[in-house]
């Protein structure tokens, strides 16, 4: 009774009622591609893990060059089950970008970016790069001999682009080097930039979602499909699936801990074979194929300029890709989805492997 | 008018270009030295002019002239090499050392040319015994200025292709000294760059191109080249390895290798083959050098195996913190502020090894045993990190089992949900 009471004087004020009878009337279809309606559950999972995570290891995290690294070795020496929260965060990290892309992929195959989804595909894509930059930023903040070099090629690509290439480079590096300015600069798009503008973009992704209910691919339009609700048998089977994916962090946690590595050392010479993250690995190795030169312009400039054309195309897909489509253009398009997993896949092996 | 004006421009165009070019042709000097030998069939005659391109006097303007005397003006072979203008020709080997130290040893004159080079190489070679012999005994086959420099091709001690250049002292010294033929009479070996070859200094500067090592002249000097006496042997090698010279000094084997008129460093370690000095050389042991001299019981003997026995008992535990450590980082633990703290036990192993040249046991333990204590604490680090390692999967299962019964709960209630 007095439960009953206090539920009503809230949702006298804050309209609860109106959310939890929009979760009760959310369903989700069912039906042969059904599974991949998980992984957007589940990146926003991995994404939470990494809140909560990252915020623990704010706690002791210094970033200055000086303290940086010596702050992640304390972290994981003598900060009581630190060593789990460094290692959970980074295995985190690349799990979400994992099943980020296996998200964007599933998306673009069943076609969900149809009308009047285009604004959630757009949301999706921004947000794919920003868990890229991410990645990119918070690679350098153990401040190690591996992330210092990465962050310099990184960097370096970027200063190729063209008008652009220069100031962006002194933008990123907070001069011409990447040094202790580069760090701390990292740090506050690591920590506050990239969150702030994330969170914006998740919860417009996900209202967005509720809003338009889940997507039911045209290959099974008109067909009767049969339905689950979401809250509770939908939700139940998310939460198996978060239940596990701490079970895989935990055991990637503890059999194969993050290393570390040695500090930073501008004077050193870079490491032989360096190699940036997995998930740069497939440009990293078509710029180290391009040859030189392309007709009178620089190779590695066309290579990179071709990466930022598609990012940006990325963007247009729901416009030039929309319903009811024929026969003809879904050929196309899967054949170019099929031809770009298969181009990231082979080239991220051949990078890993070379 | 315009006529006029265009045939004073082209007047003046003729005259800036012949004055160019007078001006080109007066910057060139004149050699008729050069113009003639570099022509001449007899290469004995002609090589001097060919090298003398790539001469370090050649570079600072210098020419024939400036050494041979003569006139290089002169258009006929007698003006050039008239007497009267100076003419000195070819010297003889016994005027070599003063020939170049004309200038080399004038102060005055070598300042307009590189104020920081030495002025006392002619007064060094007669104090070696190259010079003594030249100038005592008017032996000739003795190395003099050109033998070693070389001549007409002079280049600088720091240009890699000089006979003189760190790396090739040793060559160009064997060159005489190598060879049995040239050194008979002599009553000196003729192995030393064969054992040289050998050694770990030969092995520092031709491997590792290393060119502080010590090559022929860093032990016998350059210009007056000399054997070490048995008194100065251990100042040449305490040039470089200072504290084993002082503590040699004050061990007790001073006064016995003087006594016994025993070269200081060399009765150990050789002169020409040093060899990588190893732990195998002190003790008691078959092969050490120790039971050269002392015989079981004495203190020496007793000194001797003392020392080894700290040495190994301090590489064993170095190894073993090494090997555990090693372990602990290949399963993933951070173990790199123990195995950087361990750089206090190799170090001490470094400082011990020097410490025996105080022959004192004493001396040996006052490193061997802090060095000890690190490496004992760097064993624990790595005991403590597979400890920790062994603590996480033991952890893991227990959560894993906890988190499979978990995710086994949820799926009973999404069975039960559904069968209602």
């Amino acid at each position: 009774m007095r439960i009953d009471a206090i539920t009503a004087w809230l949702d006298e004020r804050l309209s609860i009622s109106t959310l939890t009878g929009m979760a009760r009337k959310k369903e989700v279809p069912l039906h042969r591609h059904s599974i991949w309606y998980y992984f957007g559950g589940m990146t926003l999972f991995l994404f939470v893990v990494q809140v909560v995570t990252g915020i623990l290891l704010l706690l002791y995290y210094r970033p200055s060059s000086e303290n940086a690294f010596e702050s992640v070795q304390f972290i994981i020496t003598e900060v009581k089950f630190g060593w789990l929260i460094r290692s959970v965060h980074s295995w985190s990290a690349n799990l979400l970008i994992a099943t980020l892309f296996i998200h964007m992929f599933s998306v673009f195959f069943l076609r969900a970016y149809y009308k009047p989804r285009e604004i959630t595909w757009i949301s999706g894509v921004l947000l794919l790069f920003i868990a890229i930059g991410f990645g990119f930023s918070g690679y350098l903040l153990p401040w190690n001999k591996l992330a210092f070099f990465a962050t310099k090629v990184g960097t370096e690509i970027a200063g190729v682009i063209p008008i652009i290439g220069r100031p962006a480079l002194r933008f990123l590096r907070g001069g011409d080097d990447v040094t202790g300015a580069t760090l701390t600069r990292f740090f506050g798009f690591h920590v506050a930039v990239l969150p702030a503008t994330a969170t914006v973009l998740i919860a417009i992704h996900v209202l967005l979602v509720q809003q338009h209910g889940m997507s039911v691919p045209p290959s099974l339009a008109g067909k009767p499909v049969k339905k689950m609700k979401f809250v509770p048998n939908f939700l139940l089977r998310d939460l198996i699936g978060w239940i596990l994916a701490i079970g895989v962090l935990a055991a990637l946690a503890a059999l194969f801990p993050w290393e570390l590595g040695e500090k930073a050392d501008a004077f050193a010479p870079a490491p032989a074979g360096i190699k940036p993250e997995w998930y740069f690995l497939f440009m990293f190795q078509t710029l180290k194929w391009i040859p030189p030169k392309i007709w009178k312009f620089d190779g590695e400039v066309i290579g990179i300029m071709a990466f930022n054309v598609i990012a940006l195309l990325l963007f247009i897909v729901p416009f030039v890709d929309r319903p009811p489509g024929n026969q003809r253009k879904r050929l196309v398009f899967n054949t170019i989805g099929v031809v770009a997993m298969l181009y990231i896949v082979v080239m991220t092996i051949v990078g890993y492997v070379t | 008018m315009d006529l006029m004006h265009r045939s004073y421009g082209i007047y003046l165009s003729w005259f800036i270009v012949t004055l160019a070019v007078c001006a080109s042709a007066s910057a060139q000097k004149k050699s008729s030295c050069i113009e003639c030998h570099i022509k001449l069939e007899d290469t004995r005659l002609s090589a001097p002019a060919k090298l003398f391109d790539n001469d370090i006097h050649r570079g600072r303007g210098l020419s024939c002239n400036d050494c041979h005397g003569g006139d290089p003006n002169a258009d006929t072979k007698e003006a050039a090499k008239d007497p009267r203008k100076g003419y000195l020709g070819k010297p003889k080997t016994l005027d070599i050392p003063a020939y170049c130290g004309k200038c080399h040893s004038d102060a005055n004159l070598m300042k307009r040319f590189n104020p920081s080079l030495r002025v006392d190489q002619e007064r060094e070679y007669y104090t070696s015994v190259h010079g003594k012999l030249l100038k005592e005994k008017g032996e000739t086959r003795v190395a003099t200025c050109i033998s070693c420099h070389s001549v007409h091709g002079i280049r600088a001690i720091t240009d890699p292709l000089s006979p003189v250049y760190a790396s090739n002292v040793a060559e160009t010294c064997s060159r005489c000294h190598a060879s049995a033929d040239y050194m008979r009479g002599f009553g000196i070996p003729n192995d030393q760059f064969a054992k040289y070859k050998t050694s770990v200094h030969a092995n520092a500067i031709y491997e590792k191109q290393d060119l502080s090592a010590p090559t022929c002249n860093d032990c016998h000097g350059n210009h007056g080249a000399t054997p070490p006496g048995i008194t100065s042997v251990a100042n040449v090698c305490g040039q470089c390895h200072a504290r084993q010279a002082e503590l040699f000094q004050t061990s007790p084997h001073k006064a016995a290798f003087d006594q016994k008129q025993l070269g200081e460093c060399i009765t150990c370690h050789s002169n020409h083959a040093i060899a990588k000095p190893g732990d195998q050389m002190i003790g008691t042991q078959q092969g050490a050098l120790c039971i050269n001299c002392h015989t079981n019981g004495d203190k020496g003997f007793v000194a001797a195996g003392l020392m080894r026995g700290r040495i190994d008992e301090l590489i064993a535990s170095v190894d073993k913190s090494t090997e555990i450590l090693g372990r602990a980082e290949r399963a993933g633990m951070e173990v790199s502020r123990p195995k950087f703290e361990m750089k206090e036990a190799t170090d001490a192993l470094t400082h011990a090894r020097v410490l025996i040249h105080s022959s004192s046991a004493a001396e040996v333990d006052k490193v061997v045993v802090p060095g000890l204590a690190a490496s004992v604490k760097g064993y624990q680090a790595g005991v403590d990190a597979l400890a920790e390692r062994s603590f996480r999967r033991k952890g893991l299962a227990v959560s894993l089992v906890f988190i499979m019964f978990l995710a086994v709960l949820v799926y009973l209630k999404i069975r039960q949900i559904e069968n209602r």
